[in-house]
């Protein structure tokens, strides 16, 4: 069989990867922010001692979400939701809403291990110069761990960058979906696929190098 | 108690469903499975490389591994299922699906494998010359056992991504539990029940395995170094 190349396929397509690609990023981002508020809400109910009624119902979310299949649960949020009368969401807001739970059970691990691995000292020089609790929580603990965890935070935000190529499932215009388009409109396979994994590495080298610096910058003193 | 048998209800369209379903979970474990055993042994093969192997090799294998977990799985499957097809290759997508996914726990293997083996302090490799053991008598007898152990709880990580990514085979036409599950929501229309019964076998599965995983990470936590 002849294989013709043609790249202006995808240059005639600029416009929709670069939306694609924007879509993919907010996405992510946006899931990376509120599943980070979940996670670390999550993971200080988890290690605290008083709300132990409510360490059971969170072991039960981060077990199962980070058990199940991404794009079952993405079928599950837009498909099932709908019948049990739950309505409103487009498929972005049901992917986006699916991604954020995703998150969030990832990052109350990343959180529960960052707040697990701040030296005692921290705090007990805090408690020393006379922090109240909470004081010692939001000027001590908060920025510590936020400096332990930044790594998993860029990976994190990596992977989740990756995951909303699932979104194409549901027909989300990112740029999976549009590398179907395309594909499916001029049959120029190998041009639409290769594009579109050369500005997933890119984009996710980019992000992982620009990130890395932000990392040496807050690298914690142990 | 007959009524739950009616046409209607979740159970009848179940019971209707069944064999569809079954062949299904079958696909699923199948997928699994051959995902998982592409994975380990071209997986070590290729964490060997990226530790011991001449330059050029080594740096084939690096430009493979990141580009490999640089891209999404997903973008990995279109890619082989469409491009077989067009340099000629007639596979199923199955096959595709397979390959795809494999050659991504590949990258993920041969990475966890290079890890652990550079995670072994050089005094042990160094013992092992001392006692006159060659490169594979070391590697046999002193650093894998030692790698093997460190590499089994993240590996098992893998595993179960794996098991979760084999659901993205059905977006290539692939008859798995997911696909079979999505048939048989379109003809009784209960999208949350059967999504979330598919959930339920997923979970069960993978949380088996993180647990297998979890039992192995306690049994081998008394090594310190």
């Amino acid at each position: 069989m002849q294989y013709f190349f043609n790249w202006d396929v995808v240059w005639r397509a600029t416009d929709k990867l670069a939306y694609g690609l924007v879509l993919g990023l907010g996405m992510a981002t946006f899931a990376l922010v509120v599943g980070s508020v979940i996670g670390l809400a999550s993971a200080l109910v988890l290690t605290s001692p008083k709300l132990k009624a409510l360490h059971r119902p969170v072991r039960w979310y981060v077990e199962i979400i980070r058990n199940s299949p991404l794009l079952v649960l993405v079928f599950f949020v837009y498909f099932g939701l709908p019948q049990a009368g739950i309505r409103g969401l487009d498929n972005i807001g049901s992917f986006v809403l699916t991604l954020t739970l995703y998150a969030g059970a990832y990052m109350t691990e990343v959180f529960r291990g960052g707040l697990a691995s701040i030296p005692a000292r921290y705090i007990e020089s805090g408690m020393a110069i006379g922090l109240s609790g909470r004081q010692c929580f939001f000027f001590v603990t908060l920025p510590v761990m936020f400096r332990i965890v930044l790594p998993s935070l860029t990976n994190n935000l990596i992977s989740l960058f990756k995951d909303t190529a699932l979104a194409s499932a549901i027909a989300v215009p990112e740029l999976t979906h549009t590398a179907r388009w395309i594909n499916v409109q001029t049959f120029q396979v190998v041009e639409a696929w290769t594009s579109v994994t050369v500005l997933y590495l890119v984009v996710s080298y980019l992000i992982a190098f620009v990130l890395r610096r932000v990392e040496r910058r807050y690298a914690v003193i142990r | 108690m007959m009524t739950l048998f009616q046409p209607g209800h979740f159970f009848y369209e179940v019971w209707i469903a069944r064999g569809v379903l079954l062949s299904g979970l079958a696909i699923t474990v199948a997928s699994a499975a051959s995902i998982i055993a592409i994975g380990l042994s071209v997986g070590i093969l290729g964490g060997l490389c990226l530790t011991y192997a001449a330059r050029p090799i080594r740096w084939v294998m690096r430009a493979y591994v990141d580009v490999v977990r640089g891209t999404p799985v997903l973008v990995l499957i279109f890619f082989v299922f469409y491009g077989t097809a067009i340099i000629g290759i007639d596979v199923s997508p199955f096959v595709a699906g397979v390959l795809a996914i494999g050659g991504f726990c590949v990258a993920h293997t041969a990475e966890t494998v290079r890890g652990a083996l550079e995670s072994i302090p050089q005094a042990q490799s160094d013992a092992a010359k001392a006692i006159g053991l060659g490169f594979w008598g070391r590697l046999v007898h002193a650093l894998g056992p030692q790698a093997v152990r460190r590499a089994l709880p993240p590996w098992i990580n893998t595993a179960v991504e794996m098991v979760k990514g084999t659901t993205l085979l059905s977006l290539i036409g692939v008859v798995d539990l997911l696909l079979a599950a999505q048939q048989a929501v379109s003809r009784s229309f209960m999208a949350m029940e059967f999504y979330g019964a598919c959930l339920v076998v997923y979970v069960v599965i993978c949380l088996g395995i993180s647990q297998l995983g979890a039992l192995v990470e306690r049994r081998l936590a008394y090594i310190r170094y």
